[in-house]
């Protein structure tokens, strides 16, 4: 009885309902989109770099933090160096560079790249012939609509699209290592090496071998390169990102029920007086605002949460490449629980001050 | 009519405080209303009939004197008892209907039988009533589409569904026409002469009056006569 008194209400004023639902729905969209967000970008570099072939990745002694491209600071002869070493099977240097946020571009040398990763899959044109050749992935050429033979500006400069490729190897963006090289006034420098090992289960060993030959360079396994993404992601504020939206998610939430439901308690002195002259107790009529509070709020997740499916979309459709959004379903229960905490203290004071109405006043005869 | 009154009212003083002012509304009302009585209360505007309604169906506490109704002091009450009295023991009829405007007849009356948490008996007698009332085909309708007496008919179904001890209907006719007047009053009898049901009912017209077993007067907060 209790849900069909809120639901008739709900039914009642549909313009404020949905209008409440959509302003809750608002912040939990952009919640799920920043987590979902964080989680799509973070496996998608995560699946690239796996997908390079490599088993361990030493990266220059300046580069704090993995996603710290700059600098080129590996010399290159270090690539000998390692390739004589026991158990490598395959080197290959990586020179780095951003490009338009968060895209970053691969300088390879493709016979290295191919002996890592078991060779580049073609869906247009083929390998560098040029010093301005590139090769785009297929999000990257999906989301710039380029196709072989047309050019396409990147850092600053104009290149030539030869080959675009099966995504999920190192970069979205490759060009030839020593264009790149002397583009960032870096020969003989390197950004990475990857070193694909003779078999996986020795990766522990070489580590530690080369960590007492280089000390002071980062050289991590292709898995503990993958923790190293999620926490340096972490670590670098986006927890406390969104942590903030999600207080802001409270704040608005809150507000948008407060007022709602104030404005719905102030049309609805008389039904209140109603319910009271039947013998409807405060807790009763409490019961009934929070209740209608809390269906604000889950439909409020529940389109928040379709919302973020439409959000996936458009980025999957327009920024394939820049952008990767995972839909993370564990959040839509903290979704739903936030809204829920804010809609109820959202709907407290109004609900409250229904209760406390004076019924006589209520029912008197306007 | 069984033994001793089921509303018993004495030494009863109501005063309202408006801003600084005091309003006296009731200024020593001394009442008995047998078990099973219709009673008719007949007054001027602002002598105190509704403040009375008020008082004893606990909407509003007395200021000073006794209300006992069906064995109980209201004057002892809390709000939170005052509230459950409502309940079972008095239910209201208002001039308004003050029906909800979202739900239809049928889940006006079942919204009554829910805080009374009797919703989930089934109530054989309930359906009789239903047929006096003659309302059975509009139950489904919401307040909006029915006319003002099927409305106040509602409304009395509502208040009798708990099968309260006493009805106090606050001018039940003051918003209908003749016709829906006499509906609502043979209504009234009916459910007075054949379920014994005590009413109370306020009203400013003599011919309405007269359904009632006896009629007192109010003036300036005191029955008079
Ligand atoms: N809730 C209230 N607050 C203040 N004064 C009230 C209230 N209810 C009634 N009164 C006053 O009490 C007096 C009696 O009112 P009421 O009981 O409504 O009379 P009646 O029903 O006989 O017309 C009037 O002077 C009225 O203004
Ligand atoms: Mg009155």
């Amino acid at each position: 009885m209790t849900g069909k008194l809120v639901l008739e209400n709900l039914k009642h004023r549909p313009m404020r309902s949905l209008l409440s639902i959509l302003l809750i729905g608002v912040p939990v969209t952009l919640i799920l989109c920043l987590v979902g967000l964080s989680h799509g970008m973070i496996a998608d570099s995560q699946r690239r770099a796996r997908g390079s072939g490599a088993d361990i990745v030493v990266r220059g002694s300046n580069a704090r933090s993995v996603t710290s491209q700059s600098g080129a600071a590996l010399p290159e002869k270090f690539l000998d160096y390692f390739a004589k070493r026991p158990h490598v099977a395959v080197v290959m240097g990586v020179v780095s560079h951003s490009a338009e946020l968060p895209l970053i571009v691969n300088g390879v040398d493709l016979d290295q790249f191919n002996r890592m990763s078991g060779g580049l899959h073609y869906l247009q044109g083929g390998p560098f012939r040029n010093s301005d050749d590139i090769i785009l992935d297929r999000y990257y050429a999906e989301q710039t609509k380029k196709r072989v033979g047309d050019s396409i500006e990147v850092m600053n400069r104009t290149w030539r699209v030869c080959g675009i490729v099966e995504g999920g190897k190192l970069s979205h963006i490759l060009v030839p290592l020593k264009v790149l090289q002397n583009l960032d006034s870096a020969n003989g420098n390197l950004s990475q090496i990857y070193i694909k090992l003779d078999d996986p289960a020795n990766t522990q060993a070489v580590i530690g071998q080369l960590k007492q030959s280089l000390p002071g360079y980062p050289i991590w396994s292709m898995e503990e390169l993958a923790t190293q993404l999620q926490e340096t992601v972490n670590s670098q504020g986006l927890h406390a990102f969104i942590l903030v939206i999600m207080g802001i998610g409270v704040v608005i939430g809150f507000a948008v029920v407060c007022l709602s439901m104030y404005m719905a308690v102030l049309q609805r002195t008389r039904e209140i007086g109603i319910l009271k002259s039947l013998g409807g107790s405060k807790g009763f009529i409490l019961r009934i605002i929070l209740t209608e509070a809390l269906l604000l709020g889950a439909g409020g997740t529940a389109l928040g949460i379709l919302m973020s499916f439409g959000a996936r979309y458009v980025i999957e459709t327009f920024q394939p490449a820049s952008f990767q959004m995972e839909i993370v379903f564990s959040w839509w229960l903290r979704a739903l629980a936030i809204t829920l905490v804010a809609a109820i203290l959202g709907a407290l004071y109004p609900g409250l001050t229904a209760a406390r109405h004076d019924p006589i006043e209520a029912l008197a005869y306007e | 009519m069984n033994s001793g009154p089921i509303i018993q009212v004495r030494g009863l003083r109501k005063i309202y405080r408006v801003g600084k002012v005091d309003v006296p509304a009731l200024r020593g009302v001394d009442l008995d209303v047998p078990a099973g009585e219709f009673l008719s209360i007949v007054g001027p505007s602002g002598s105190g009939k509704s403040t009375l309604f008020h008082v004893i169906g606990g909407l509003t506490p007395p200021t000073s004197g006794s209300v006992v109704v069906d064995g109980r002091d209201l004057a002892a009450m809390t709000d939170a008892a005052r509230t459950r009295l409502r309940k079972r023991t008095v239910a209201f009829v208002f001039q308004k209907f003050n029906l909800l405007p979202n739900l239809t007849a049928r889940d006006n009356i079942a919204v009554a039988r829910y805080i009374a948490g009797m919703d989930s008996k089934p109530d054989p007698a309930f359906d009789e009533i239903l047929r006096l009332l003659g309302i059975g085909s509009r139950l489904d309708h919401k307040p909006s589409a029915l006319s003002g007496g099927e409305q106040q008919r509602v409304a009395i179904a509502r208040a009798v569904v708990n099968h309260p001890a006493i009805v106090l209907a606050d001018e039940p006719t003051g918003n209908l026409d003749t016709e829906n007047s006499k509906a609502v009053l043979e209504v009234l009898r009916d459910l007075n002469q054949r379920l014994g049901q005590t009413i109370l009912m306020i009203t400013h017209n003599p011919e309405a009056a007269a359904y009632g077993h006896r009629t007192v007067h109010m003036r300036d907060g005191r029955i008079v006569e």
